[in-house]
């Protein structure tokens, strides 16, 4: 599956100034592995040391928090879009 | 130290300390957590004292060493410094020995406590050269940054939920202010912001001026601690939607002590939110260490519904650590609590206010809340701004003729021993 992955501000540093990049897989989980094997130093960004994404790193797969479904083994079809999102805004 | 070096060194990164400017960051680029303002605490400590504090006008900046601006205050320069009322017949009708109301519904300009916040995010903003800001609010900060903008010549974009009510989407628009309504809970709001903060370029208050704009609150925890008489309460009665204000206070209560403005003392901090809307309060409850986000905030609290707080994890540990807990009332509670602080002080506090006094009412009773201490209750919102909450409440006003006969026979059908609070 192709998946479409915008990138926030923080980490365009890391993706040549792109705002999306694309990313394959079967779950979100794969997708995010999959980019940050092609984008060096994102996955010391997007994972702590334990393995897991960062707890203020949101994912949101077609405008739905990951969270809300089964976070990063939600699965992704082709034409899909997620995005990376700080968790630390607003209130 | 010269007097125009800027009393903060740059942003902290609040989980791994890595160092930032002070620029338009808000986020660790290596970990993603926090920024939070980095203070130069020896300089501000001779610069700082009760004097200098007294000697100067009665609004928030008063305390302007603490907050993150380098130059003059450009907005919002009468903000703060609300009354901090000593609730005689609440303490009463709550079963507390002590209780002082900290009233923000009348903050200037815009009734809220968001004042606070916003004139210092917009100082700054104007010090890092915007010109336009814009917000995700539930209401009460939408109506700041519109007035303060309005105020200062800059452009305003405010995003708000589409179902919020009619007070606090007219007090948006009459500043003229852009006011884009979403279709969508708080949170795809706040979403939808911070990705637009990262394409046009604009100061975002509460997404990328964020480290800025959350410090201003602190001033309404300096405020306490003065109007106490320079003494720490026992304890505090915080409302929380996103969970900064909480955390700003017990920060205020801390520093003070550090730069010897007020003796050491415990004061336990406790947080309200709304049943429908309480992932904060859940945490404490549930001993839980991170958020369990809620999809649909189903309660009349709009401005406290929030369902992914973003300082959650901080907030929860402030209640914790200050030996505080949380509690989360009904809608019935919130209106019964607008009511009761309404009638015992005449005080009209939206939603937010409801819930706080209906929070501490709970604490009381569960045990968790000393009734023997000084409690102060922040109430950080205006109730004219949410009237649909109590507007059910009431009979619909029938009219008399304007003849005596007439107002006597109505005088018959009065119970004239009513009286609401105790």
């Amino acid at each position: 599956m192709s998946v479409t992955v915008r990138i926030p501000t923080p980490l365009r540093n890391l993706t040549d100034g792109a705002e999306t990049v694309e990313g394959s897989g079967a779950t979100v989980g794969e997708v995010i592995a999959d980019i940050c094997a092609s984008h060096q130093g994102l996955r010391d960004r997007l994972y702590d040391d334990g393995g897991a994404i960062r707890r203020f790193v949101n994912v949101f797969l077609n405008n739905e928090d990951i969270r809300f479904e089964q976070g990063p083994d939600t699965a992704v079809k082709d034409g899909d879009e997620l995005s990376i999102i700080p968790a630390i805004a607003g209130g | 130290m010269t007097e125009t070096q800027p009393l903060f060194k740059g942003l902290k990164c609040r989980e791994c300390d890595k160092a930032f400017p002070a620029e338009v960051l808000y986020v660790c680029d290596a970990c993603f957590g926090p920024l939070e303002v980095d203070y130069r605490y020896d300089a501000i400590a001779d610069r700082i004292s009760r004097e200098t504090i007294l000697s100067r006008a009665a609004n928030m900046w008063r305390y302007r060493e603490l907050l993150p601006v380098a130059g003059p205050v450009t907005v919002g320069e009468d903000v703060g410094y609300t009354p901090l009322v000593k609730a005689e017949r609440l303490a009463r009708a709550l079963g507390i020995r002590e209780v002082y109301v900290k009233n923000d519904t009348v903050n200037y300009p815009s009734l809220s406590f968001k004042d606070r916040v916003v004139s210092v995010a917009l100082t700054r903003a104007r010090e890092l050269g915007f010109d336009t800001v814009g917000c995700a609010s539930t209401g009460n900060l939408a109506n700041s940054v519109a007035a303060n903008a309005a105020h200062a010549g800059m452009t305003a974009y405010v995003m708000i939920p589409s179902d919020l009510e009619l007070g606090k989407v007219l007090g948006s628009f009459v500043f003229g202010a852009h006011v884009i309504g979403v279709d969508g809970t708080y949170d795809n709001v706040n979403r939808l912001c911070s990705e637009v903060a990262g394409q046009h370029g604009w100061g975002i208050v509460n997404v990328n001026l964020r480290p800025y704009y959350a410090e201003g609150s602190k001033t309404m925890g300096f405020e306490i601690a003065e109007q106490l008489g320079w003494k720490l309460p026992d304890a505090v009665v915080t409302p929380m939607a996103g969970g900064s204000l909480i955390c700003k206070i017990d920060k205020a209560f801390r520093e003070f002590v550090k730069l010897g403005l007020v003796d050491d003392h415990p004061a336990r901090i406790y947080g309200a939110q709304a049943a429908g809307c309480s992932p904060i309060v859940n945490m404490v409850k549930e001993e839980a260490d991170w958020v369990r986000p809620i999809r649909d905030p189903k309660t009349i609290v709009k401005s406290l519904a929030i369902g992914d707080p973003a300082d959650a994890p901080y907030a929860a540990a402030t209640m914790r650590q200050t030996g505080g807990w949380g509690e989360n009332p009904t809608d019935e509670e919130t209106v019964a609590g607008i009511r009761l602080l309404a009638e015992c002080e005449g005080i009209f506090a939206e939603t937010a206010g409801g819930v706080t006094v209906a929070a501490t009412r709970r604490l009381v009773e569960s045990g968790k809340l000393d009734p023997d201490g000084t409690v102060v209750l922040c109430i950080t919102g205006h109730g004219l701004k949410t009237k649909e909450a109590v507007a059910d409440e009431f009979r619909t006003l029938s009219a008399i003729r304007p003849t005596l006969a007439d107002f006597n026979a109505y005088l018959e059908t009065l119970n004239k021993e009513q009286v609401a609070c105790p």
